[in-house]
């Protein structure tokens, strides 16, 4: 077992995206700050500016 | 005694833990798809204008219980059994905090009951979008964040046996391509979960009159992030599915695994945006948030649909064809075995998703033609193609693979599961090809009587509208028998089918108690290999070896610019410019 895995590390240059895409915590975060910011507190800040009716 | 078996008929290996839990939720899915069934045909049959089965009020709660049951419940329940299989069985990795795991479905059990009691009873028959101000009873809203809560900590599952897998050294390189998808979509529904939380924790608070009052704009903001990204969990996993499939029955490998995951990176960045279109004819909200997040983003998304529309049955043909079938454009197809439901249920699923679901899709994410079809019956005509076809025949596709699997038992009754995939999606199609129409000629969604009768204000549709209603009236029926088709056989299975394991009686079908100790002899599986290089990856970029793919995609294409521009021509009829 301990020898196959080490053969499962032979150094090798993974690309940006690969490494991107390795990073299951980074994309995480990506998946849940992009909407948050695009679409609810963008939508949020446009509705909370309405002027409320007399 | 070990921590693993391994199935002898299709090599996956499952963690003890793992194995029960995935019974667990595909079972309490499958009754959630029961209920789901047996409730929809009392709202196509009231839809059904010369038969207009329930009382007003009944079609509500049914109607409720019915959007409920089928989208939350019977959907995320078997989606929790998807993840487990897609971390722990693929990954070869035991499954991270398995009490941790069960208490997540009990709290997401006991949530669904105390949610259904609430809308059963009548008394919250408020649709499941629930918006304020229309108040369901307490219980409504708690029942659905006890499930919610539940579904997180599945998530948190999942990621757990993520990083257990790495650190143990379970597989070499990158997560498989399923794997991947599978962690899209966790990915999304923790978003999901949490605009979940943020939205109906108030909401709760309210019905039970700790808080005053809730903006209902802002209320349908946030609810729809929720609602939205939910759907974009069901496509990121039955997307995941149909790559498993295609490998498991034909041994076929994605044309580019490059390209397949960069289409999933796709959906994580940009899908949840979309929830805006759900939002495009609200008042309050600029035309810059609502263009900016359905046209821009949503279509960056719809790219990524479309590359595993061609990728997946184009790494299908590439796979046949190495087997010899290249005759014509479309041998490989042809010779595809048509009598198992579990390449049936794939294959059509992929096609009613991506030509009926996908192209009605793009229209009604237009800010300017959803004019025509907002909040008809056209919306539920889509997104029956989306969820129903697409992910509900993909997740009883993969049951009936999972039945001698993960349940080892024999299919039950296999000529009726054969003609399943068939009955259901022939009813489906009709239902909603008609009530597109009927939609088109603005029949409203979610309306018990399309006659008006005793109203101070009223509208005669076309008795074309009356005929589609008809027409789709009759497909539902023979979709609700097709479900049903579905209900037999998995759970007749699970009951009745042969035993390919001697432990797996009755109670083991149900998780309700393990299979015999010895059948885990594996303490841990062998390292799962990194899979060879495929020659057109070494080679960077080759020809697209699957002309008959091409072709498919071609007539989409066409389809979809047809379509489109006749409904830009009917909004201009609609709307007279001069
Ligand atoms: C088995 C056959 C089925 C039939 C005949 C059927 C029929 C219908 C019809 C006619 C409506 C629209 C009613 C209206 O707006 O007035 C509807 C709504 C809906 N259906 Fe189904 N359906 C079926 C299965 C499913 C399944 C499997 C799911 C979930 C995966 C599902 C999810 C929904 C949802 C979410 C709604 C919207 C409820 C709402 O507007 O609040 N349906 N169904
Ligand atoms: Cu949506």
């Amino acid at each position: 077992m301990a020898e196959q895995s080490r053969n499962g590390d032979r150094p090798e240059k993974l690309s940006f995206w690969q490494r991107l895409m390795d990073n299951h915590f980074l994309l995480l975060f990506l998946g849940v700050v992009i909407p948050t910011v695009f679409y609810i507190l963008w939508g949020i800040m446009e509705i909370a500016n309405l002027p409320i009716a007399e | 005694m070990g921590q693993f078996r391994q199935c002898p008929d299709s090599g996956f290996f499952f963690d003890k833990s793992a194995d029960r839990l995935m019974k667990a939720n595909a079972v309490a899915g499958i009754v959630a798809l029961l209920i789901a069934g047996v409730l929809a045909l009392g709202v196509i049959l009231t839809r059904w204008q010369s038969i207009h089965l329930l009382p007003a009020d009944t079609f509500y709660t049914v109607l409720t219980a019915h959007g409920i049951n089928g989208l939350i419940f019977w959907i995320i329940f078997f989606e929790i059994a998807v993840l487990y299989f897609a971390s722990s069985t693929l990954l070869r990795c035991r499954l991270a905090a398995p009490k941790w795991a069960w208490a997540g479905f009990g709290l997401m059990l006991s949530g669904a009951i105390m949610n259904n009691i609430a809308v059963l009873s009548g008394k919250s028959s408020v649709m499941m979008t629930s918006y304020v101000p229309m108040q369901a009873q307490p219980h409504f809203y708690l029942g659905l964040i006890l499930f919610a809560v539940g579904a997180l900590i599945a998530c948190f599952v999942f990621f757990g046996t993520l990083v257990i897998a790495k650190d143990e050294k379970t597989y070499e390189g990158s997560v498989p391509l399923v794997t991947f998808g599978a962690l899209t979509a966790a990915i999304i529904a923790v978003f999901t979960i949490a605009s979940g939380a943020i939205v109906l924790i108030p909401t709760f608070l309210w019905s039970i009159g700790y808080i005053a009052h809730i903006d209902a704009a802002m209320y349908r903001v946030i609810w729809w992030a929720f609602g939205h990204s939910s759907q974009q969990i069901n496509v990121a996993a039955h997307v995941s599915i149909w790559y498993l499939i295609i490998g498991v029955l034909f041994g076929a490998r994605p044309m580019s695994e490059k390209v397949s995951r960069f289409a999933f990176l796709l959906y994580i960045l940009f899908l949840q945006l979309a929830a805006a279109h759900h939002i495009l004819t609200d008042p309050g909200l600029s035309s810059e948030w609502k263009i900016f997040n359905t046209s821009y983003a949503m279509y960056l998304a719809v790219l990524a649909s479309l590359i595993h529309g061609l990728t997946v049955p184009g790494s299908m043909e590439v796979a046949q064809r190495s087997k010899g079938l290249t005759k014509g454009l479309f041998e490989w197809l042809r010779k595809a075995p048509w009598g198992n439901p579990v390449f049936s249920g794939f294959f059509i699923s992929l096609v009613v998703f991506g030509f009926i679901g996908g192209i009605t899709g793009v229209v009604m994410g237009t800010e300017q033609i959803n004019l025509i079809i907002h909040n008809t019956i056209y919306v539920p005509a889509h997104f029956h193609a989306t969820v129903v076809v697409g992910t509900s025949l993909t997740f009883m596709a993969l049951t009936y693979l999972l039945i001698p699997v993960l349940f080892r038992r024999q299919t039950f009754l296999p000529r009726v599961a054969q003609w399943q995939p068939y009955v259901f999606s022939a009813g489906m199609v009709t239902l909603i090809l008609f009530q597109l129409g009927a939609g088109t000629l603005g029949v409203s969604r979610r309306h018990w009587d399309m006659g008006f009768s005793g109203a101070t204000l009223s509208f005669d549709y076309a008795g074309t509208a009356y005929m589609m209603m008809a027409v789709s009236g009759v497909g539902g029926v023979l979709a609700v028998l097709g479900g049903g088709m579905f209900i037999v056989v998995a759970v007749g299975s699970l009951i009745f089918g042969k035993k390919l394991e001697p432990s797996a009686g009755f109670l083991q079908s149900f998780a309700l108690a393990p299979l015999a100790p010895e059948v885990y002899d594996i303490e841990q599986p062998e390292i799962l290999k990194r899979a060879e290089k495929l020659p057109v990856e070494e080679h960077g970029s080759s020809g697209f070896h699957a002309p008959g793919t091409f072709v498919l995609a071609m007539i989409l294409l066409v389809c979809f610019v047809v379509y489109y521009f006749i409904n830009w021509d009917y909004l201009s009829s609609v709307w007279p410019m001069s």
